[in-house]
């Protein structure tokens, strides 16, 4: 049984992926235009929201994996710390853009989906408010990676801010629950869908779900990929200057 | 220890130290903020505990990138990192430094500002205890974004970046504490929250910043 | 007694100096030579602990080593004593008298460092080291901007630490009047690249 950390190893990942990849891709392409015909034209419309409330098939699956890619990030981050795998924070790295687009998309479809519904594009709820602070981690951590030359050095700080990043996420969470509270007494907006959601809704956003993890993971292998490719190519000129 | 805290103030102190200098953005948004606003004493005894807040946190961050930057530009702080003193306590120094001659600072000038802007008298207890509480969470938070940005040329943009997020929580609760006090509610649970960040910060930061400042100066 | 063996280091993570080995004895003073960009700041910086070694091991009493750049961590706002002061703090050593004695600095200790020439800025850095206290001297190009006579006050300091029992690992490549000291070349030492060939790829990644 070959072990798990030999996909650390940049030359048997590159090979792993290599046939990987176009099967994920595939896998992601089919399995999210299926979730999301089936969302828009294959659902009933809500009595109440009318047929605005499909874009819940957008914007549920890409708030979860705006979240789930920073929790990526932090376990990819914590592996290249305690074990120094290159391939983990290069894939760190090149799950940061997917995971700030994700967030991105929430926010946008959020806004579009509040319009009709509250009659505002934005409302500072707890919610809304966390993904913009999470934005903001986001944005941080990748100016961090742009500004530093070594990659090692870029790999070291970015993964600590990455942690302390993570608890002070965390914290700002609570914080906008907080203090959303102070200032409405309670009374907030909720985006989460429905009280209780009908299997024909159901069906198809998990179909969405899984099919943006893939996305998801079709990308980083991509991603992981160029990186990998980019800092061979760094370590190639250097020997050309070194020699 | 007390050599490097009495060297970092008296450096801070003497010319082109840069002490005051946070001081007077303070004043100056004070000022400004009325400016825009407009005069009217409800409108600006409204926003008053978050603009002081807010311009108490942008005037730390402004002196922030000088905590490591000159040491690092003359070597001292190559010197310090294989002199017989713990990074972890340098760092924590450097912070209580910064802390000592900013945010104690902001503390005191704050009642001014505050009048400038028609804080609620019952407010005025409640916006020293929060700045008291939450200015040295400010300093370790920014030491830290400035270990991580003191190799870098031009930092101070993306230091800012990285450490204003950080202050989000540190925020959130101080200013919560001085309008809650100015509607005479009850302040018990966001003071007690700051004074949590404030104390998990300075216990636990400095590691991550000697940890970073190591990283940095390899 | 410093003892370095099969050292190994890298900047940027490049690999650039291998199997470094020597032995510095004490009462002597090793230079290291070498073009730049060879590794010499490197060499200095892993044996005082600022960054990891690639492979090999550096043995050392502890808390002997005393490392001086070429930047020397003099703060121009506060005067000669006061930063020398402030050094020996950190060291937990008293002994400024005898480093302004020696370094010639008696005249000047209550100016301010900024108004000092560059020479008698490198004294300060100098008498710096000598308030360390500490008896193993790492120093890269420690006479950088110096006069001739500057020099040869360098040498005497240095000298005088050596006869003291102390000992100094200095990088440089100009003349520091120290005929007695050893030179090692550091060419010899320079890293091979890793090889393409074999297992190829995760070895070029560094």
């Amino acid at each position: 049984m070959a072990s798990f950390w030999e996909y650390a190893n940049p030359l048997k990942f590159m090979r792993t992926s290599d046939w990987l990849l176009p099967i994920v891709a595939v896998a992601a392409v089919v399995v999210t235009t299926t979730g999301l015909i089936w969302g828009f034209f294959f659902t009933p419309d809500d009595f109440r929201q009318g047929s605005t409330v499909k874009i819940v098939f957008l914007h549920v699956p890409a708030a979860m994996m705006a979240i789930n890619i920073w929790v990526m990030m932090l376990v990819a981050s914590l592996v290249w710390l305690i074990r120094r795998h290159h391939v983990s924070a290069l894939a760190a790295k090149a799950a940061a853009p997917i995971g700030l687009v994700m967030t991105l998309i929430g926010l946008i479809t959020g806004a579009v989906w509040g319009q009709p519904m509250w009659g505002t594009w934005w409302a500072w709820d707890p919610r809304l408010t966390s993904f913009l602070i999470l934005f903001l981690f986001y944005l941080g951590y990748i100016a961090l990676w742009a500004a530093i030359d070594d990659p090692d050095t870029g790999a070291d700080l970015t993964a600590v801010l990455c942690l302390v990043g993570s608890v002070f996420a965390v914290l700002s969470r609570y914080a906008a629950i907080f203090w959303n509270q102070g200032l409405h007494q309670g009374a907030s907006l909720s985006v989460a869908p429905g009280t209780r959601m009908d299997w024909a809704y159901k069906a198809p956003l998990y179909t969405c779900m899984v099919g943006f993890g893939l996305v998801f993971v079709a990308l980083l292998l991509a991603g992981t990929r160029t990186e990998i490719r980019a800092r061979r190519m760094k370590a190639l000129v250097a020997r050309e200057r070194m020699a | 220890m007390i050599a490097l805290l009495t060297r970092d103030l008296r450096l801070a102190l003497r010319a082109g130290g840069g002490f005051g200098l946070g001081l007077a953005f303070f004043l100056i948004l004070a000022v400004l903020v009325p400016l825009g606003v407009g005069p009217e004493p409800a409108t600006l005894a409204l926003i008053a505990p978050g603009i002081l807040w807010v311009g108490a946190l942008l005037a730390c961050l402004l002196s922030l990138d000088r905590i490591f930057a000159l040491d690092f530009e003359d070597g001292s702080l190559d010197l310090l990192a294989t002199a017989p003193v713990p990074l972890e306590a340098v760092v924590t120094i450097k912070a209580l430094a910064h802390w000592l001659t900013t945010g104690l600072p902001l503390v005191l000038i704050s009642p001014v500002l505050g009048l400038l802007l028609f804080l609620p008298a019952e407010a005025y207890l409640w916006l020293i205890l929060s700045l008291l509480l939450g200015t040295p969470a400010l300093s370790v938070i920014g030491t830290f974004g400035a270990a991580l940005t003191v190799g870098l040329k031009r930092g101070g943009l993306l230091m800012s970046l990285l450490v204003l997020p950080l202050y989000i929580p540190t925020l959130v609760f101080g200013a919560e504490v001085v309008s809650r006090g100015a509607q005479g509610l009850a302040v018990n649970t966001p003071l007690a929250l700051l004074a949590g960040i404030t104390a998990g910060a300075v216990a636990l930061l400095p590691f991550a910043s000697a940890h970073v400042l190591r990283i940095n100066l390899r | 007694m410093l003892t370095v063996r099969g050292l190994a280091c890298a900047r940027g993570g490049l690999p650039l100096l291998e199997g470094v080995s020597f032995a510095l004895e004490t009462g002597r003073a090793l230079v290291l030579r070498g073009p730049n960009g060879c590794g010499k700041t490197t060499l200095l910086r892993t044996v005082a602990g600022l960054q990891p070694a690639l492979a090999g091991e550096i043995s050392a009493a502890p808390d002997s080593i005393a490392y001086a750049a070429h930047a020397d961590g003099i703060k121009g706002t506060l005067s000669v004593r006061e930063n020398l002061a402030f050094w020996a703090a950190i060291y937990g050593t008293r002994g400024i008298e005898m480093a302004l004695e020696q370094m010639n600095l008696r005249a000047l200790e209550d100016r301010a460092a900024q108004n000092l020439s560059a020479g008698q800025k490198r004294r300060l850095g100098l008498a710096r080291l000598i308030v360390t206290g500490r008896p193993v001297w790492v120093l890269d190009e420690p006479t950088v901007s110096l006069d001739v006579a500057s020099v040869a006050l360098f040498g005497a300091v240095v000298r005088a630490h050596l006869e003291k029992g102390g000992m100094a690992l200095i990088a440089t490549h100009i003349d520091l009047g120290l005929p007695e000291a050893e030179v090692l070349d550091l060419s010899p030492y320079k890293a091979r690249l890793p090889d393409l060939g074999a297992g190829g790829f995760d070895e070029a990644f560094l």
